[in-house]
């Protein structure tokens, strides 16, 4: 019992940060029909823009925690959500009418170019953050094993639970939501109701970014570790909880990457910590065999 | 221009020398005519006349071969649509348009499409959408008057009681309401419309007349009307432009363009046997007696 409530524990965070990597992918398909597979490394970016701006803070001085991580979150936000934006501007925009798998062909490229890019800028070896936020509550437990929640973990979750409230109430309630629902349906309608098509879908890349470099720095922060690989997993484990949760759909996408970070994470803890990924890529795989809609996709339906 | 009459000098919208051409297809072939406010200007022709063509260079979906199409704001002045981007076009300039195939926002409210149609206003009021994810008052305010403006049209076009409806729910003449509806929420100076009338009974239809007659009559605004449904053109339109093949044969009011000769020929031929050219109504008269 108690090593199954510390595996839910383990499970929901990693989940939460799939989950907001998913997101992305999940809002840029849904106005765009494309999948963004430089996703995985926008959020390898955020985690190392995380390090660096930490390490800066550090080297200034900036030690108090609460103030440090702001800024951390903050920046990291920001400077991602402009490669956000660049990255739509450069390789995507130019290709906007032409077909699909141009524009996936481009993603893949960039993909690449962005791995290559942060490798030759920062290095191919692994970088490592010394615990920021040690310590935790213990729950219940005795001699043998207690079941821990850290402060870290609590943090993730809240956070994450806060960026998703934030964001739906974004897509639901305010103008740019609507603008994007509006794009999604028609573009070329949206136009003709004075909606800017082009920035709408700018935006969608930046809020994607912006959501991923969160998760990035929720990664940097609980591991430890990055290198300028981790974007690749990561990415293509979020992009199933995408497809699990049913593309094209924001609550299918939280769900599906809790539902993806629970599954590893109890695997890992119940069979064999080596075919974590395998159980996670066999979830893809029998989605889209017997559901490829998804838990919560309707087919063809409202998208987002 | 047959009756500018006590009109001001320029006319809403001024179509000059229009031409459209996809390769060696001619759809639109050197047309110029012009629209007022508070006018319902209709464009008729038969099949692949080039109507549908002339309303998407308006709108900003084709950039004309050749021609210039300039619209007089009356806030913001002369503008050349055909230099304009697209989404600026509603946005800038009041064009507002509706379609032959219906398209709504299928997923949205029958409401929220009309609050889509409003977005400039509200982002401007959101500060680009900051101030309503944290319940700013003035964005408040917006939305109320959004919400307000939308119901007015919702009532005016007999929809009140099903805003909460998903629109792609609507039955097809409530839609097409709906859409004139939307178009009105972007609070245009020129409304133009691609067939309302299509697929509607005659008690729709008649209905459809009061209502362009009342957006015309009570918001002062033109509009620019292609229709199949000559009862709809014949009743409600003050200034009619014929074409064909993509040249505008004839262009008039109605009384002046339903006896035109060359209209005839192309688009009433059959209806009007006592406006028949000459030399086929002699052939006529000559079967009948043959006959007799």
């Amino acid at each position: 019992m108690e090593y199954f409530l510390q595996q839910l524990i383990n499970g929901l965070t990693l989940g939460a940060i799939y989950g907001l990597i998913a997101i992305g992918y999940t809002m840029v398909y849904g106005i765009i029909g494309m999948i963004n597979f430089a996703h995985g490394e926008v959020y390898m970016i955020g985690a190392f823009i995380s390090l660096i701006t930490f390490l800066l803070l550090g080297a200034l001085g900036i030690t108090w925690l609460p103030l440090a991580l702001l800024i951390v979150l903050i920046s990291a936000m920001f400077f991602t959500a402009v490669y956000g934006w660049t990255l739509e501007r450069i390789a995507y925009r130019p290709l906007r009418g032409s077909p699909r798998l141009t524009a996936l062909i481009s993603a893949i490229g960039m993909s690449i170019f962005l791995q290559n890019y942060v490798q030759i800028l920062q290095g191919a070896r692994v970088k490592s953050l010394p615990p920021v936020l040690p310590g935790g509550f213990t729950l219940m437990g005795h001699e043998s094993f207690a079941v821990q929640i850290s402060y870290l973990q609590i943090g993730i979750m809240l956070l994450t639970v806060t960026l998703m409230a934030a964001f739906s109430l974004l897509i639901s309630r305010t103008p740019m939501g609507r603008a994007q629902r509006a794009c999604e349906q028609d573009m070329k309608m949206a136009a003709l109701v004075g909606i800017d098509v082009d920035r709408t879908i700018s935006t969608t890349f930046v809020i994607g970014a912006a959501l991923a470099a969160v998760a990035g720095m929720m990664v940097t922060l609980y591991y430890g570790v990055i290198d300028f690989y981790i974007g690749f997993l990561a990415g293509i484990k979020a992009f199933t909880a995408a497809v699990l949760g049913g593309i094209g759909s924001l609550p299918g996408a939280m769900l599906g990457g809790v539902l993806i970070g629970l599954i590893e994470v109890f695997w890992s803890a119940y069979f064999t910590i080596e075919y974590k990924d395998v159980a996670a890529f066999s979830i893809l795989v029998l989605v889209l065999i017997f559901r490829p809609t998804g838990l919560l996709g309707r087919p063809e339906a409202e998208k987002v | 221009m047959t009756d500018t009459g006590s009109r001001r000098e320029t006319a809403l919208l001024s179509v000059e020398h229009l031409t459209m051409r996809f390769g060696g297809l001619i759809a639109v072939d050197d047309i110029s005519f012009s629209a007022d406010d508070r006018r319902i200007t209709a464009i008729i022709g038969p099949n692949g006349a080039g109507k549908t063509t002339v309303f998407n260079c308006l709108t900003g979906f084709y950039k004309p071969t050749i021609g210039r199409l300039t619209l007089h704001h009356p806030q913001h002045g002369p503008m050349l649509l055909e230099q304009m981007e697209g989404f600026r076009i509603p946005q800038r300039a009041g064009v507002a348009r509706t379609f032959q195939n219906i398209r709504l926002f299928g997923s949205m409210s029958v409401l929220e499409n009309l609050i889509v149609a409003q977005h400039n206003r509200l982002m401007r009021a959101s500060w680009f959408s900051i101030g309503g994810l944290l319940g700013f008052a003035p964005y408040r305010k917006a939305e109320c008057e959004a919400v307000g403006l939308a119901r007015y049209w919702l009532d005016k076009v007999g929809l009140l009681e099903r805003a909460d409806w998903q629109a792609s729910s609507l039955p097809y003449g409530d839609q097409r309401r709906l859409e004139i509806a939307r178009a009105m929420c972007i609070r245009p100076v020129l409304l133009c419309l691609d067939e309302p009338a299509a697929g509607l009974n005659p008690r729709e239809s008649a209905a459809l007349n009061e209502l362009l007659l009342s957006i015309r009559d009570d918001h002062r605004i033109g509009i620019l009307l292609i229709e199949h449904d000559m009862s709809v053109v014949m009743q409600i339109s003050e200034h009619i432009v014929v074409l064909d093949y993509g040249r505008k044969i004839a262009e008039g009011p109605p009384s002046h363009v339903r006896s035109d000769p060359a209209v005839i020929k192309a688009y009433l031929g059959e209806e009007e046997d006592d406006e028949l050219p000459p030399e086929i109504a002699e052939d006529l008269a000559h079967d009948a007696t043959d006959d007799g």
